[in-house]
């Protein structure tokens, strides 16, 4: 009878053992299926042309896409501009000021705003943006990806915020600061690597977003000047490429789509660099 | 009668050559003068929430002297200790009753900023800002509106000085503060906090985590503070109280017990409670 017992245990044990193995195999596999295709295929594509020509008009082929690469950066510039100091500044009220039942509607109501379709986030940026001024433009972009920030930001602002023990703050308290000094020349400095690392990987989270820049942004074949014309991003560049018929524009989605993956693994690996040598300093 | 309180007073303990025992200064001929009292507190109540930490404290500090607070752990020394500064007003829900006075002007209606310029603060665990060593004690100076690099320099290095650091850190102003031991930055802490130069410093159990040479080192530097800072200190170790302390207040349950001259405390409390704790007898 107890020998049945644990043989039967046994046999389960091994089974979850097998099961969770393989779900952990097949979920790196395909992570490393799609890093690997989109390797091969975009490094192949990519060439110096590439990041110093605009695109030719169809039917030709060669051009590249040193527009939409500038493209990106300028919306994102705008989306930093935008999301980064609301998400900072709500994320500083949220840990050091707010009372318990106001924090925890916040947080609810940021969680939600986290979870909202980007392309709804889009029609937001459309109607506040696009419409009054009545034309597509980088800055219409830009609010849209900023506005896709704001809860990354305002939550790892809080996150790391609190994370500073309290008795840093009773130690500027105690010499006479008031609560705002008490924040921004203590507790924020304190925190200061982890929340830079924060917003790094929050923008490199909304680098690659496609669909609210599809009725923002729009896109672009040209060079884009100033900040209120239409203007090609890298992602909407993919999507416009990789649905045309030509086999040359695919092989240009795929160099845009490596130039992208590339740009992401830089900010994320720069901002897990920036966290190493914070808690690094602060061990010491 | 040789009773284990007075042998505990007696017995050679660290530093007695260099700190007078506290025997020989209560020893001294009674003053004719009253003298100046600092802080005065009169029927406070402390509350956290509905539970009430503080029952009607009534108790004046006097100016330049170390009065110690002894008790078990909860009592509410730390308590009243914070009070004192206004600090508990950082925590929510809290509520203070009574009177309390600074120089006899209301502390509890003064601008809090001030209070805590004018009565200092040195905590538990060492809090150095992840700063450098130079701009941890210029934070004081700085965040009250001083900003001159020449009088901040000669505050910082005075402080350093007074606090007994200097020697150890003067090649080093610029190099953060997390490099320091454990006492130097208890010690970079007190500095910090007399580079305001506060009327009172408070000390809550400033010493419980530190070996007993730095220990030493921060009793020398209170007793030599005394001359022109009141101090007030809480400690769990009765012969660092009994060294230190020229008054003497025993808590416990949030109730002030017993106060008054450190010898009288150690050597001939008037309460049974008191003496069952100085003498150890108590939990």
């Amino acid at each position: 009878m107890m020998m049945e017992i644990s043989r039967r245990r046994k046999v389960i044990n091994a089974a979850m053992l097998s099961l969770s193995g393989i779900c952990t195999v097949l979920v790196i596999g395909v992570l490393f299926f799609i890093l690997g295709y989109l390797l091969w295929h975009g490094f192949r594509s990519l060439n110096w042309e590439f990041f110093t020509k605009l695109p030719k008009p169809s039917g030709e082929s060669g051009g590249g896409m040193a527009n939409a690469i500038v493209g990106s950066g300028k919306v994102l510039l705008v989306a930093t501009l935008i999301g980064v100091p609301l998400g900072f500044l709500a994320g500083v009220y949220l840990a050091e000021y707010s009372g318990k039942t106001f924090a925890f509607s916040l947080r609810y109501t940021v969680d939600l705003l986290n979870g909202v379709p980007s392309i709804v986030i889009g029609i937001v940026a459309y109607a506040l943006v696009v419409r009054p001024m009545g034309h597509f433009s980088a800055l219409a972009g830009g609010v849209a990806l900023g506005i896709m920030m704001i809860p990354i930001a305002v939550r790892t602002t809080e996150e790391f915020l609190r994370a500073v023990p309290n008795s840093l703050r009773e130690g500027a308290m105690a010499l006479g600061a008031t609560k705002a000094k008490t924040v921004f020349t203590v507790v924020v400095p304190a925190a200061i690597s982890g929340l830079a690392s924060g917003m790094m990987l929050n923008l490199a989270r909304v680098a690659g977003e496609t669909a609210p820049l599809l009725f923002t942004a729009l896109g672009n074949t040209f060079w884009s000047h100033g900040w209120l014309q239409p203007i090609a991003t890298l992602p909407v560049m993919i999507y416009n490429y990789a649905i045309a018929p030509e086999e040359d524009l695919h092989q240009q989605a795929w160099a845009a789509g490596f130039v992208l993956l590339a740009l992401v693994l830089v900010i994320n690996i720069t901002a897990r660099l920036i966290i190493a040598r914070g808690s690094a300093s602060s061990r010491r | 009668m040789a009773t284990p309180h007075q042998q505990m007073l007696s017995e050679p303990s660290i530093g007695t050559s260099q700190i007078p025992p506290v025997a020989q200064a209560a020893a001294e001929p009674p003053k004719t003068a009253a003298p100046a009292y600092k802080l005065n507190s009169k029927n406070l109540n402390f509350f956290y929430g509905s539970f009430q930490a503080l029952h009607q404290i009534s108790i004046d500090i006097t100016s330049n002297k170390v009065t110690a607070f002894i008790g078990p752990s909860g009592c509410g020394k730390s308590t009243f200790l914070r009070t004192m500064n206004r600090m508990n007003e950082a925590l929510r829900n809290t509520r203070v009753e009574g009177d309390l006075r600074l120089d006899g002007a209301n502390l509890l209606e003064m601008d809090v900023t001030d209070v805590r310029r004018r009565v200092g603060m040195v905590f538990q665990k060492s809090n150095p800002f992840p700063k450098t060593i130079f701009d941890n004690v210029a934070y004081g100076l700085r965040v009250n509106g001083i900003h001159k690099k020449r009088v901040v320099e000669e505050a910082v290095e005075r402080s350093l000085d007074r606090a007994a650091l200097l020697t150890e850190v003067k090649d080093k102003l610029h190099k953060p503060a997390s490099a320091l031991s454990g006492g130097q930055q208890q010690r970079l802490c007190i500095a910090r906090a007399l580079a305001v130069e506060p009327e009172v410093l408070l000390l809550d159990e400033p010493c419980s985590a530190l070996d007993p040479i730095a220990t030493l080192k921060i009793e020398e530097l209170l007793f030599k503070l005394k001359n022109s800072t009141t101090i007030v200190i809480v400690t769990h170790n009765m012969q660092q109280a009994a060294r230190l302390a020229d008054y003497t207040g025993f808590f416990l349950m949030g109730k002030l017990i017993e106060f008054g001259d450190t010898r009288k405390i150690f050597q001939n409390p008037g309460v049974k409670a008191t003496e069952d704790y100085v003498t150890g007898r108590f939990g």
